[in-house]
């Protein structure tokens, strides 16, 4: 006799293997919930915004907006949707950005002072936000792998020190001084002129006299594209390589992870690195637009970027979660946040709003469990 | 009957002043299930630690396929080939069949001299189906996160896993535990069939019906001593109950 699932009786500690058409509908349903609620919000806004002010929703420009907005989200829920899946939780990012945000300033304006030319400056800041920040996860890991010692206490404390540092380095929090780099920070890709005349420009911006700058949009602007670029490495680190696979496998059982062979202790120490790596990465993007080093950039960050991962559908628990539905959930906070602005509601309310989402998403993604009848992991028999 | 898979001669392991297990010498014989009995405390558990890595032995000696074996870690016993299922099976419930059976040992495409390495997900696949094929295990998807699987379909995920990495000899704790009755026998079946296929099998158990269902010989344990060693059809429930609470002891006997 096989091993089957059981047709005729399920047993009293299986559940059965297949789901009903109705159920299995359900399911996907809620798994693209995201998608959907992203969908229906924008259609909202763009039947409202009209009709409360003069201006419309979806532009160019306003897209555009809302890229460069979810850039500190995204990247530090990157890292953070890593840490998540693999049952921890980092609460340093958004104090490591401020890290990174002044590291970076300080090697860009440094290096530049010795006579290195402004691209190389530009990379060597690039290089000072990521290694530094890096270093501060691997510091992070170490302490949660070897030591044992719980992450939410480890990040706690290195967020703290991460802050002290940044804000003694900064000298007065903020770091000035630096070369002119708004080529790297203000740019983009890609420029659109509207009106008689106009036009797309690819990689240059068109010269144009001052009445005429409000007709111009910037399409893409290099952030977004660095960005862009993390999200598609990430994206491969996780769905595609070894490394994202073991990640799954010590958020869902850690101690299986163990015994498989899994180099356990050094995946955790890279998973923390990554995460402080991309928040440093975000914290250069900050110099970079705001052409100044800020030891208080991260500082409301942590928060939104956590909620983004949830709204995403990264389960706490560990074990699931996807980069596409991180990114996905940057965006709702973004558009909700957008949007509502531009319905003149008191920005107060968004707090409101993007807390109500966060419960809400975490409520949609049990009541899909309860349809597949998961059970609460690590209590396995 | 052929040389001895596992051999344990004399061994003994203390935990400060307690004598867990105490000088005992078993062996096991290629094709054979054999049961290893005993109450809470018995020992039987501090005993399998041994052979798979996770306790170091106070004194005696283990023999694995003929030569001297000595596991510091249990990673050092599942590459000489000794797989050990405990009742939690060690399975990342998050991930699919393919995923748990190559867990830690992934198929990889090599990009760029391999320095960019992407999992082969479909081998993966191909050879876990083939794993599972040999065991007449049938699954209905094999890209679905086992934790919607039942308990036995589990329990076959991690059999499979061990068979596919060549595993000589099998230590299962308790596997028929926390089971509806329908998926007990199907683990019990998979067992008879590991064993048909020549890995040798090592159940430890107290469940006494599993034991007369599949074991070709057992061995009793009792305060850390091995009490008896009998073929399973020269003896019967009532008999072993007495060994198992200490009324019967052959070595006192003798």
């Amino acid at each position: 006799m096989a091993v089957q699932p059981s047709e005729a009786a399920p047993p009293a500690g299986g559940r059965p293997a297949q789901l009903s058409p109705g159920k299995r509908f359900l399911v996907t349903v809620s798994g693209l919930w995201a998608w959907l609620f992203l969908a229906l919000m924008i259609l909202f806004f763009v039947v409202t915004v009209p009709v409360f002010s003069s201006a419309t929703f979806v532009t160019v420009r306003n897209s555009q907006n809302i890229l460069v907005a979810i850039v500190p989200i995204v990247l530090l829920g990157l890292g953070q949707t890593f840490v998540i899946i693999s049952a921890g939780i980092d609460l340093s990012v958004g104090w490591v950005m401020s890290l990174g945000s002044v590291l970076s300033a300080l090697a860009i304006r440094d290096s530049y002072n010795m006579g290195a030319p402004i691209w190389l400056a530009v990379i060597l800041g690039l290089l000072a936000g990521a290694l530094g920040g890096a270093a501060v996860g691997i510091i992070n890991g170490t302490i949660i792998a070897k030591l044992k010692v719980p992450a939410f206490i480890v990040t706690l404390g290195t967020s703290f020190i991460v802050r002290g540092m940044a804000l003694l380095m900064s000298e007065n929090t903020t770091v000035i001084g630096l070369p002119d780099i708004r080529a790297y920070g203000n740019e983009s890709l890609l420029y659109y002129v509207r009106g008689a005349g106009g036009g797309f420009y690819f990689l240059q911006r068109p010269q144009l006299a001052t009445d005429q700058l409000r007709q111009l949009d910037r399409i893409l602007p290099w952030p977004v594209v660095v960005t862009a670029v993390v999200v598609a490495i990430v994206m491969f680190i996780l769905h595609r390589t070894q490394f994202g696979r073991h990640t799954y496998a010590i958020g869902g059982n850690l101690e299986a992870a163990r015994r498989a062979g899994i180099p356990v202790d050094r995946r955790i120490i890279a998973i923390y690195a990554l995460s402080a790596a991309t928040a440093g990465i975000a914290g250069f993007l900050s110099t970079l637009q705001y052409t100044a080093g800020s030891a208080v950039i991260g500082d409301s960050l942590l928060l939104s970027s956590i909620a983004a991962v949830i709204i995403g559908g990264v389960s706490l628990f560990g074990g699931a979660g996807t980069i596409m539905g991180t990114v996905i959930g940057s965006l709702i906070i973004a558009v909700l946040t957008t949007g509502l602005v531009m319905l003149n509601v008191q920005a107060f309310w968004q707090f409101i709003v993007v807390g109500t989402v966060v419960i809400v998403a975490v409520l949609i993604d049990q009541s899909r469990d309860l349809i597949v009848g998961r059970n609460e992991r690590g209590s396995e028999t | 009957m052929s040389d001895p898979v596992l051999s344990i001669r004399k061994l003994t392991k203390r935990f400060g002043g307690l004598t867990a297990v105490n000088a005992v010498s078993w062996d096991v014989y290629p094709g054979e299930v054999v049961a290893l009995l005993g109450d809470n405390g018995a020992g039987k558990s501090t005993l399998i630690k041994c052979v798979s890595g996770v306790y170091q032995p106070s004194e005696g000696e283990i023999f694995f396929a003929g030569k001297q074996v000595h596991f510091s870690k249990p990673i050092d016993s599942r590459s000489a080939g000794i797989e050990t299922i405990y009742q939690d099976l060690a399975l990342a419930n998050n991930l699919d069949v393919p995923a748990n059976i190559f867990l830690g040992r992934e198929v990889k495409h090599r990009y760029l001299g391999g320095l960019i390495r992407t999992l082969d997900e479909r081998t993966m696949r191909s050879e876990s189906q083939t794993a599972l094929d040999a065991l007449e295990i049938h699954f209905p998807t094999l890209t679905q996160p086992i934790e919607s699987l039942s308990g036995g379909m589990r329990q076959a995920v991690a059999i499979a896993r061990a068979v596919y990495w060549k595993a000589r000899l099998m230590i299962m704790d308790e596997p028929t535990n926390n089971l509806g009755v329908p998926e007990q026998q199907k683990v019990l079946d998979l067992i008879r069939r590991l064993r048909d296929s020549g890995v040798p099998v090592i159940l430890i158990t107290h469940t006494l019906p599993d034991v007369f269902a599949v074991s070709d010989r057992l061995m009793v344990m009792h305060r850390g001593r091995k009490v008896t060693e009998k073929r399973t059809s020269d003896t019967n429930t009532e008999e072993l109950v007495g060994y198992m609470v200490g009324v019967r002891d052959d070595t006192r006997a003798a």
